[in-house]
């Protein structure tokens, strides 16, 4: 029964075992007052649940689901944290998603879920405040279309409005080690393959509802802060700048300034910048806005693409697609396709297929040098010719990934680093940690960053950022300069990511900010405070790196990134190496 | 002058259910429990949203169904809910063809919209506003 709870008494952990059909709950206090949820309660259940060397595609690999403090109560709190053992690097797998996943996990009364186990068919779980259930999914597996499995569950389940869907597609049925897991359509766990890992599990949705409320000592202080918290959402440049053209109006400012990789990188800059740009794509495309839960901002950009069917005059579909920053990147300008339909319907295929957009863009664009080159030949695809700027191939391509249907593509399904190590290729292979790069080529501090970064994403430490603040200022490289930016961003991002805020909200979320919030929370911390607890959190994720083999003496550079001249002027292999030993430094100390 | 929450145009929704936590905080509470607004999508986020709340009907069928009086008729359209009448029957909640009156777990009983217009001070998108009821 949906009952109230005093909002700063996080602390129900549900446990459940898929393999004999069982869930509990345990109370974990210590996980939310000392290390404030999400990525900071998730990495220590991860080192917990998951025996050192464990097969990240074995039952053993939980799933761990967490959200903070912070979910529910302020605006732009409106994130989950998942970790995991990645089966795409073989190590830290995490992955943060918005939608409505935060606010249902934390208004069902759970700080974090935890999934062990692998069921013996195919299963769906709905979760609410009484606990778990679990469904048959056989009539689900191996559906084309992960948003046909959404439109299913929507029906047949109750909780319109205060739900998260959270499903795979066929990418991680078929365990791809780079498969999403989708929520609401639009939202992803996208990165480092937490797809493959639901799959492994027999697990083809997880559906969670909760519609608590949440009680305060001082509810007037409540109230007055999260006006003033809202105001200044409502008044900051950031919701003008994400409402209006949302991620994609970052295409053409790095575009001007040689920081968007193209063509596998060959080229710093993307000649269908201006068409697949924030501008046009909403004048020709835009068709609607939608938010996460309790977020105002609104970012995510939904375009609507109208089709007429070929076998039918005067008949026509129309589709909506999101398109955000990071997949125009992979899927159009790494690809060099140059049509907002072509770049719209590629995106559609590889979200219905289940796939990373970013891993997927990245693969396919390393396949295409690599068959331009002469390491791979048509006949190893099947007779596809990859070729810049092509989309229908590249959307065969994509679905032959998902359906490995020769040794090339079981490859390509395994990711550039394991396909590059195949075929050869890898100076050009751009893979960090074996995750495939984002995309900004700023200057070095991005490349730096990851490398450095836990979960070698570009949101770790921001290193795009620091090159473009360089850039400004006009600041020459330091291997110690980079590195201590690196590691201070990425320690403080610990606390957004533990309690859990949208990173778009770090500007209004500084520590002292923080401090309040959690002070109306019932939790005394100073600024100083949460900044160490953040460095904890990374020397904790780190710990967890290196228990799994992870050095970062041992990363591999690609030589692509050296060859490609950026804003702040060519990178070379030295810088980037010191670097690395400096960050090793900071981290382990 | 009598108010009303009126949906302006709900093609501006954009899903942040910005004012369903505001109507919560009227008791000084975070979350949804205690909500009297509800944000749904249209079957599915690709279709847009609903927005489900008391108009205020000039004629309101839940106080139709209300056993006890306890669903008042206010002047100009629109109830007030009198919490000692109430039996906690939920007749009024299968009652209201727009599916406008929620259930308060905490209290065990029905919430509805009081008409005070938190919620609105909160849509960035002018989804929702008050009105004067003719």
């Amino acid at each position: 029964m949906a009952g109230s709870e005093n909002a700063g008494d996080l602390s129900r952990i549900l446990y459940v075992d898929l393999a004999r059909r069982t869930y509990w709950v345990e109370e974990r206090p210590e996980l939310f007052t000392e290390h404030f949820g999400g990525a900071g309660a998730g990495i220590r259940l991860l080192s917990e649940e998951c025996p050192q060397g464990t097969d990240p595609l074995s039952p053993k690999n939980p799933i761990v689901l967490a959200v903070g403090l912070m979910n529910g109560v302020f605006p732009l709190a409106s994130k989950t944290v998942a970790m995991f053992k990645s089966p795409l690097t073989g190590n830290l797998g995490e992955s943060h998603a918005g939608g409505r996943s935060s606010i249902a996990i934390r208004m069902a009364g759970y700080g974090a879920v935890v999934i062990r186990g692998k069921s013996e068919s195919p299963v769906y779980l709905t979760i609410d405040e009484d606990g778990a259930k679990f469904r048959d999914a056989s009539a689900l597996w191996g559906m084309n279309s992960a948003s046909t499995v959404g439109r299913i569950i929507r029906e047949v389940e109750p909780g319109a409005g205060v739900r998260t869907i959270m499903r795979i597609g066929k990418a991680g049925e078929r365990l791809i080690p780079y498969a999403y897991v989708t929520t609401e359509t639009y939202r992803h766990f996208g990165r480092l393959g937490l797809g493959a890992v639901f799959g492994s599990k027999n697990l083809k949705a997880v559906v969670v509802s909760g519609k608590k409320s949440l009680k305060f000592k001082d509810p007037k202080a409540y109230r007055a802060l999260y006006e003033e918290l809202f105001n200044t959402f409502c008044k900051s440049p950031l919701m003008c700048k994400y409402h209006e053209l949302g991620t994609p109006m970052n295409v053409l400012p790095l575009n001007m300034t040689g920081s968007l990789p193209s063509r596998n990188l060959q080229s710093n800059r993307f000649s269908g910048a201006q068409e697949l740009s924030g501008e046009n794509m909403a004048e020709k495309y835009l068709g609607r806005r939608t938010a996460c839960a309790h977020c105002p901002v609104s970012c995510i950009h939904i375009a609507a693409l109208r089709e007429p069917y070929e076998s039918e005059p005067y008949f026509y579909k129309t589709k909506m697609i999101s398109y955000d920053y990071e997949p125009i990147y992979a899927l159009g300008a790494m690809l060099d396709l140059k049509s907002p339909e072509g770049y719209l319907k590629l995106m559609d295929t590889v979200e219905e297929l289940g796939l990373d957009a970013m891993s997927t863009g990245v693969v396919l664009a390393w396949a295409t040098e690599a068959m331009e080159r002469g390491i791979v030949k048509e006949s190893d695809a099947g007779g596809l010719a990859l070729k810049w700027g092509d989309h229908d191939t590249y959307i065969k391509a994509a679905k032959r990934i998902v359906s490995m249907e020769n040794e090339f593509f079981q490859a390509l399904a395994k990711g550039v680093r394991y396909a590059s190590s195949k075929y050869g290729g890898e100076d050009f292979a751009l893979e960090f940690g074996g995750n495939e790069m984002p995309g900004y080529h700023t200057g070095p501090v991005a490349h730096l960053g990851y490398l450095t970064g836990a979960r070698h994403s570009h949101l770790d430490g921001a290193g795009y950022s620091i090159d473009q603040r360089m850039y400004k200022e006009g600041l020459k490289y330091t291997p110690e300069y980079a590195a201590k930016e690196l590691f201070e961003e990425e320690s403080w991002r610990q606390v957004l990511s533990s309690l859990v805020v949208c990173y778009f909200a770090r500007g209004v979320y500084t520590p002292e900010a923080v401090s309040r919030c959690l002070r109306v929370l019932g939790l005394e911390r100073s600024a100083e405070d949460l900044k160490e607890r953040g460095r904890a959190i990374l020397r904790q994720k780190y710990a967890f790196k290196y228990r799994e083999g992870f050095s970062l003496r041992d990363l591999r550079i690609p030589k692509r990134i050296c060859e490609t001249p950026t804003p702040l002027g060519s990178i070379t292999e030295e810088m980037i190496r010191a670097g690395l030993e400096e960050f090793e430094r900071l981290v382990m100390g | 002058m009598v108010k009303r929450l009126s949906v302006v145009d709900v093609d501006l929704c954009v899903g942040c259910q910005s004012c369903m936590f505001a109507c919560n905080r009227r008791f000084g509470e975070a979350g949804l429990g205690r909500s009297a607004i509800h944000i749904q999508s249209a079957g599915g986020i690709e279709r847009g949203f609903v927005v489900r709340v008391c108009r205020a009907c000039p004629d309101p069928p839940c106080s139709k169904v209300c056993p006890t009086g306890a669903l008042i008729r206010r002047e100009g359209g629109g109830v007030r809910l009198n919490y000692a009448k109430c039996i906690a029957c939920g007749n009024c909640v299968r009652g209201c063809t727009l599916g406008a009156i929620f259930w308060d777990v905490e209290l065990d009983k029905p919430t509805v919209c009081v008409y005070c217009g938190y919620c609105a001070g909160f849509c960035p998108y002018g989804v929702i506003r008050m009105e004067e009821v003719a």
